[in-house]
């Protein structure tokens, strides 16, 4: 699942989904399983079947 | 020099000197150009954020709010707005930091979608775990002093009390509350964040000693936000100078005006 939706994807690390998804150069913090990964540790960061990934980019608040 | 404005009366928070007691949320606002003018309109020099999620059909959507805040010139304060659990907020705050690049968090934990209502245990949990993290925390919190107390034990230097549910436009609900909790903390900064709708709130507020408010839609849903957002500014500073120019209390029975000596007999 990514954001909430399901995705099917041959990606195996979270860097290579966000790449997959063209989130190479954006804005964005990521979470692995309701988990905090630092873009520096994307590459690492590996996928296995069911994981839920959220991509989250700033946005207006109160 | 005025008494509310400019360094000699400039609010503290984690050491950093702030010269504008007046918060700005960026949210619901017309367009980004009223956002925009909304915020120079103001004069805040802390304006709040959050994070949702990216849409891979439009990439750029962060990118583009970043941009914008940065034009703004202020303090980029992240929330953790629609967190339900310590455990989100904390994940939330980790996110905001690395994005937003700050250390600063307000952190929201919500008991209930209807009143929006903090949840103290959860506020209380993320709060001491963030302190340990390194994060200088701003909670939105209740006016509760066993609360306080607490989220400062945990090493918040900064509560931002909420004065009615959010976006509810009622003002201080619980002056009394927070009465109690700025006598209890002299010198502690809190911010009334939530629930403020017209700026005589805000100057309550503020002639309350509060250090300052944080508003949101009572300036993005005004038919013309920017005027609001003046509107709000001004009502900040006049509670701040009257409150440093000490208000005179309240009086049971009329007390005359005009001298009594020398009143004719007529």
């Amino acid at each position: 699942m990514v954001n909430g939706e399901a995705l099917a994807t041959d990606a195996t690390t979270l860097d290579s989904l966000c790449r997959e998804l063209g989130f190479a150069d954006a804005k964005i913090a990521t979470a692995l399983n309701g988990a905090f990964v630092p873009k520096t540790e994307r590459i690492t960061a590996e996928l296995t079947d069911g994981d839920t990934v959220e991509i989250l980019s700033p946005r207006q608040g109160g | 020099m005025s008494l509310a404005t400019g360094t000699a009366d400039a609010l503290s928070i984690y050491g950093e000197a702030i010269s504008s007691r007046l918060l700005l949320g960026t949210s619901q606002y017309p367009s980004p150009d009223i956002l925009r003018r909304s915020v120079e309109a103001s004069g805040a020099e802390i304006v709040t954020v959050s994070l949702r999620r990216e849409s891979s059909g439009d990439v750029k959507t962060g990118q583009h709010f970043f941009d914008l805040l940065k034009s703004f010139g202020a303090r980029v304060l992240p929330n953790t707005a629609g967190c339900h659990t310590a455990r989100e907020a904390i994940t939330t705050a980790q996110m905001a930091r690395e994005v937003f690049e700050t250390d600063w968090i307000k952190l929201e934990v919500i008991a209930n979608d209807d009143t929006l209502q903090p949840d103290v245990y959860g506020l209380v949990d993320a709060a001491e775990k963030l302190t340990r993290d390194g994060f200088k925390v701003l909670p939105y919190c209740t006016e509760d002093l066993s609360v306080a107390q607490r989220l400062v034990g945990a090493g918040c230097q900064v509560l931002m009390p909420w004065a009615a549910p959010i976006g509810s436009a009622r003002g201080l609900m619980n002056p009394y509350g927070l009465k109690t909790l700025r006598a209890f903390y002299p010198d502690l900064p809190l911010i009334v964040d939530a629930g403020l709708g017209a700026p005589s709130h805000a100057a309550l507020a503020l002639e309350m000693g509060y250090d300052g408010v944080l508003i949101n839609t009572a300036v993005a849903k005004a038919a013309d936000s920017v005027a609001m957002a003046v509107a709000f500014a001004k009502a900040v500073e006049a509670g701040r100078i009257a409150y440093r120019s000490g208000i005179m209390p309240p009086r049971d029975m009329a007390s005359p005006s005009s001298p009594v000596a020398g009143l004719a007999l007529l």
